[in-house]
């Protein structure tokens, strides 16, 4: 709670601004019915947001691990398949991969006769867990190599294969250092997801562009559409620093 | 050496334009104890690494025990786990108990199931002298009992050879005899053991061949008395003079 008083103190030095005639906090007034009513609009976005990003979020988890392997290989070519992959994809600003997703792909699709339509809740999921999964992949890469050589040599010499030895030796020791980098990803899809409102995604942004064209009062609503956001983050972090403590205690040195 | 268990012939790695090994030949037969020494960056290191395939040879022949040894990934896979690797540095994982740490290897590479590992990894606490330290973690033993935590879970692999690459380097004088103790049972119950050291008193205990390397080249090869006694060139005189002086 106490987080939430820095904001909250704020919107109401801001309320008391509303005499000057600038600011119309009544569109957003819980006391009114019309303002409650407009409230739980621009709140019932909120599990769209959440929805898109942590599924968006998983397959980004996943798929980074994917990529990432290839990039420990001794093979060159696996390496070089790694890099052109990471550095092609995070070079790709989201929203344009968005609009390429949302409206190219299907006309990929059906070039190749596949007949797989795209709603705008899953080219939002796969545009934002592809463009997250080059992040995710160098967060991998860097946990992976922070763990000592000699790991993986004393795995090799007790007869552990390569999966073996990622899964039993190296990747329970790196995923305490990958823990924070992730939870950082995490917080920039929650936010990224935002421009899911463009293609029609009816999450928290689009809830509230919808509400400002019929109310005309942006900067109330954009306002508690902030505040929604700062609210959803500080959650998360929450959330991140207690598994952090878990997984810390269990460590047991 | 048509029965030896491990055997070199010729090898020579280099890295880039480095030539760490040059025309190395060792013939180790089985029951055989070798020590190795020289001053470091004289390749002691690399040679058992190669035998392990930790690192690659780039020509000349390894052969363990009749099957020759390429840089082809089947080759290596086979003989991981077969021949026991005790590092300087310990390598053990720090993330599991002591018996996980010895029960890993068996259970995913034997396919044993935990209640014979287990088994399996109590028996060889109790032979390197920890047997009540198997729930602790890593990190709350000694260095000479971690030592002897690696040494018991290459043990638990059963391996037919064992490689010790300076395995007392890193431990404090005080923990050093109780490690070279387990190694000096190990040896006298017949294990093929090629021991990376500086440790001589530990050497003339138990060495059947001894060998000093310099430059990548082994200087001079044989047994401990005559090499001990009677060292015939002026670098292992020098070395020699060097070590024991202490």
């Amino acid at each position: 709670m106490k987080k939430l008083i820095l904001p909250l103190s704020l919107l109401l030095l801001l309320a008391g601004c509303s005499s000057s005639g600038n600011w119309g906090w009544y569109v957003i007034d819980p006391r009114t019915s019309g303002g409650w009513t407009n409230i739980k609009f621009l709140i019932s976005g909120m599990g769209s947001t959440i929805l898109i990003s942590v599924i968006a979020a998983s397959i980004s988890i996943v798929l980074g691990l994917i990529v990432a392997l290839p990039g420990q290989s001794g093979n060159r070519w696996l390496r070089l398949i790694n890099r052109i992959y990471v550095e092609f994809i995070r070079s790709i600003p989201l929203l344009p991969m968005l609009f390429w997703v949302f409206y190219g792909l299907p006309i990929v699709f059906k070039s190749l006769g596949i007949n797989v339509p795209i709603d705008p809740f899953w080219g939002a999921i796969i545009t934002l867990a592809i463009s997250d999964s080059a992040f995710t992949a160098e967060i991998y890469r860097s946990g992976i190599q922070s763990i000592a050589r000699g790991q993986s040599e004393a795995a090799q010499t007790i007869g552990l294969n390569y999966v073996q030895t990622m899964r039993y030796v190296i990747l329970p020791q790196a995923i305490r250092r990958i823990l924070p980098p992730l939870a950082n990803q995490f917080i920039y899809i929650v936010k990224m997801s935002a421009f899911a409102s463009v293609i029609g995604m009816q999450e928290l942004t689009r809830r509230a562009n919808e509400l400002v064209v019929t109310e005309y009062r942006p900067l109330e609503i954009y306002t508690l559409l902030i505040v929604e956001y700062l609210v959803l983050v500080l959650i998360i972090s929450a959330g991140v620093r207690w598994l952090e403590r878990r997984m810390g205690a269990d460590e047991r040195v | 050496m048509a029965n030896a268990a491990i055997e070199l012939v010729g090898v020579n790695k280099w890295y880039g334009d480095f030539h760490v090994l040059k025309d190395i030949d060792l013939s180790v037969g089985a029951g055989e104890k070798v020590v190795i020494c020289g001053p470091s960056g004289s390749g002691k290191s690399t040679v058992v690494r190669c035998i392990n395939k930790l690192e690659e040879h780039q020509r000349g022949t390894i052969h363990l025990f009749g099957r020759e040894l390429t840089n082809e990934s089947r080759s290596v896979a086979s003989i991981q786990g077969e021949i026991g690797m005790v590092f300087q540095q310990f390598n053990l994982f720090p993330h599991l108990s002591v018996l996980d740490n010895l029960t890993l290897g068996p259970m995913k590479a034997r396919g044993l199931s935990r209640a014979d590992a287990q088994e399996r990894a109590r028996h060889y606490l109790t032979r390197v002298r920890i047997p009540d330290q198997a729930n602790k973690m890593p990190k709350q033993l000694s260095g000479g009992q971690q030592q002897r935590v690696a040494i018991a879970r290459s043990l638990c692999m059963e391996p037919k050879a064992m490689l010790f690459d300076e395995p007392t380097s890193a431990l404090d004088p005080e923990m050093i005899s109780e490690v070279l103790d387990v190694m000096v049972e190990l040896a006298q119950e017949g294990m093929t053991m090629i021991v990376v050291t500086h440790e001589m008193g530990f050497a003339r205990k138990v060495a059947d061949q001894m060998v000093f390397m310099d430059e990548g080249e082994i200087v001079e090869h044989g047994p401990p008395d005559a090499f001990f006694g009677n060292p015939r060139t002026a670098r292992c005189q020098k070395f020699l003079s060097q070590i024991l002086q202490h």
